[in-house]
């Protein structure tokens, strides 16, 4: 028997690694690309609240926020805020609740009077952000554990993709238009090339980001004691333990000037707001202390820069701007992976590069199907693996789609006082989802590309419609307010609603050219 | 009916073979390679950090060496050889550590 060559063997291992995981990757890619508009989706689904003209002054939010936790939950151990900027308008905080377990309450302020915002409840664009590591209807860590296993898949996958690809950069300036398979073999190539630098690095900083759940054993050997567990915490979070509450009452001093001390320092550094979150721990306790933190869109890493004070007599404990070199490294992934520091520009180069590697998932999936498809004895009654290959795209790339934008039908359409509501959302979007599963196995399979992919154009097309049909926001309405987000967000929806029909048009024109270039064919093209 | 399934079985043997080497092997070589990081001398915690950053290139070069070598064999062998060079820092610091 010949061994196979280490280019046959590479290619069979991205074929492989890629197809088994290729639709969950889908989904974490898809789901992971909105996220990076995941404040301004946030705010679209929460038309309540008002767009931002102006961000409000840190110091002043502060002492209004809490004051307001101060009567929401005067008996926790922790408080914490974020702080409005130019892409959130509103504070979203949390509390940790006394007593063993750990157990947060959370709500969202309004900045301009320190109540709790009167919003629909919905998660937001945080739902998609979560969904792209935690899932859903699973416990968090099975999830993070699935997730994990499908992301160093796919670190395989590109690493062999381009052992795979010899001449991939010469491969990437040749474009085969209407070729059938050699046609999704470019695209697949081309998506691949234009972003690998972006797609290794979104895929090793992804572990990254829970690198401790994946691998930690030398942490369970080195570090033993809790003091060294939380030193190593500290290096990596801003999110400080609350120490030993002292029982002692004592009133906590005003944040404000101490948020005012931190933009001192950090507002030279460049960057607009400068403090990005406010953390207190056991407030009303002697033993209180505030934690400033630095805001992330200032910064490429997010590694814990903050100023500590004192709660009670409000004096400088101690600064921290930077940890040791390895945490530092963490942190400039971690950063990379979400973008943070990503303003204008580069958020949209993000969304387009991170856009372009779910097309590249996506493309690797279909050309699976395109290179068997050839090879069948009768195209009609395919072997079962291939229409489960088969029904599994459809689903998950036209089915995906349309499932995302039900949630945000959903968010428009269901009524304000149902029980559950957030959670009905995202019901919405999985039973959604699943309909269109069974669409696809329901239907011949590109009689199912096409409709789907025209539900899809329906689906996200029509969604300016709805928002203008349940709010006063309509397009017209938010391109005369200067409501920049809402014109950017719908404008956008159109445009992938356009992306959708382009697909669906080229589904359709697909089989006749297949039919008539079939008798010609007689050299197989080369499986890459 | 046996005689065909066992010879199916022999058949895709290798092919299992490797893929638990690559999936098993390659994880238990990664993280031996983050626990042998620690005896470096540098800070703890950075080694513990570090070491982990590291381990996902270690697990993915184990992965692609696994199906790189032209036999299962061979990609066995290839792992435990890492394995034994890693084991000796390795297990300093397991000792050290009073584990």
């Amino acid at each position: 028997m010949k061994v196979p060559g280490i280019r046959q063997t590479m290619s069979d291992l991205h074929i492989w690694t890629g197809l088994l995981v290729g639709w969950v990757l889908y989904a974490m890619f898809l789901t992971g690309t909105v996220s990076y508009f995941r404040d301004e989706i946030s705010q679209w689904m929460r038309p309540e609240a008002p767009a931002v003209k102006q961000v409000p002054d840190a110091a002043l939010v502060s002492d209004r926020i809490v004051a307001s936790l101060a009567v929401l939950a005067p008996t926790s151990t922790q408080w914490s805020f974020s702080l409005p900027d130019a892409r959130t308008p509103t504070v979203n905080s949390f509390w940790r609740n006394p007593g063993p377990r750990r157990a947060f309450g959370s709500a969202t302020f309004d900045p301009a009077t320190g109540q709790k915002l009167a919003v629909r409840e919905t998660l937001g664009g945080d739902f998609f952000f979560r969904f792209h590591f935690d899932l859903h209807y699973l416990p968090p860590i099975w999830s993070r554990w699935i997730v994990g296993f499908c992301a160093m898949f796919m670190l395989v996958a590109i690493v062999s993709g381009v052992i795979t690809h010899k001449k991939i950069f010469v491969d990437f300036f040749t474009f085969r238009w209407g070729k059938g398979q050699r046609s999704w073999l470019d695209a697949h190539t081309a998506l691949s090339v234009i972003g690998l630098p972006f797609h290794f690095m979104i895929t090793y900083s992804g572990l990254i980001t829970l690198m401790l759940l994946y691998m930690p054993w030398s942490g369970n050997i080195a570090l033993k004691t809790p003091e060294a567990r939380q030193g190593m915490q500290a290096q990596m979070s801003a999110f400080l333990q609350p120490a030993k509450p002292s029982g002692q009452s004592a009133p906590l001093t005003a944040v404000g000037p101490l948020v005012q001390q931190a933009q001192a320092r950090w507002n030279g550094s460049g960057g607009v707001g400068g403090v990005g979150s406010v953390n207190i721990t056991n407030p009303g306790d002697a033993a209180a202390q505030i934690v400033v933190v630095r805001s992330e869109r200032t910064r490429v890493g997010t590694s814990p820069q903050y100023i500590l004070f004192g709660g009670v007599d409000g004096k400088l404990i101690r600064t921290v701007d930077e940890v040791g070199a390895a945490a530092q490294t963490r942190g400039f992934l971690y950063g990379l992976h979400i973008g943070r520091f990503a303003d204008g520009t580069l958020r949209w180069l993000y969304f387009i590069v991170s856009l372009a590697g779910t097309a590249m998932v996506g493309t690797g999936l279909v050309l699976w199907t395109v290179k068997r498809r050839q090879k069948l004895p009768d195209s009609d009654k395919p072997y079962f693996g291939f229409r489960v290959v088969e029904r599994l795209n459809i689903a998950t790339i036209a089915g995906l789609s349309i499932a995302m934008a039900s949630m945000l039908w959903a968010n428009r359409l269901l009524p304000g006082g149902i029980a559950n509501r957030a959670k009905w959302e995202i019901h919405v979007f999985f039973i959604v989802w699943a309909l269109t599963l069974a669409y696809a196995v329901a239907r011949p399979a590109r009689k199912a590309w096409i409709e789907l992919l025209w539900v899809g154009v329906a689906a996200i097309g029509l969604l300016p419609v709805v928002n203008a049909l349940t709010t006063d926001r309509n397009l017209f309405a938010s391109l005369r307010n200067g409501d920049g987000v809402y014109v950017a967000l719908e404008l956008t929806l159109l445009v992938l609603a356009g992306l959708h029909a382009m697909l669906a048009v080229r589904a359709a024109q697909h089989r006749s050219r297949v039919r008539v270039a079939k008798p010609k064919r007689s050299i197989e093209g080369a499986a890459a | 009916m046996i005689v065909g399934a066992v010879r199916r079985l022999l058949a895709v043997g290798p092919l299992l073979s490797r893929i638990v080497a690559a999936i098993f092997g390659g994880y238990a070589l990664a993280a031996l390679s983050s626990v042998a990081v620690l005896a470096l001398p540098v800070d703890r915690t950075q080694a513990v950090i570090g070491g982990v950053l590291l381990s996902f290139a270690v697990y993915t070069g184990a992965v692609i060496w696994v199906f790189a070598v032209r036999s299962a064999r061979r990609a066995w062998v290839g792992l435990l050889l890492a394995a034994a060079v890693l084991a000796v820092p390795a297990a300093a610091v397991w000792k050290g550590y009073g584990a």
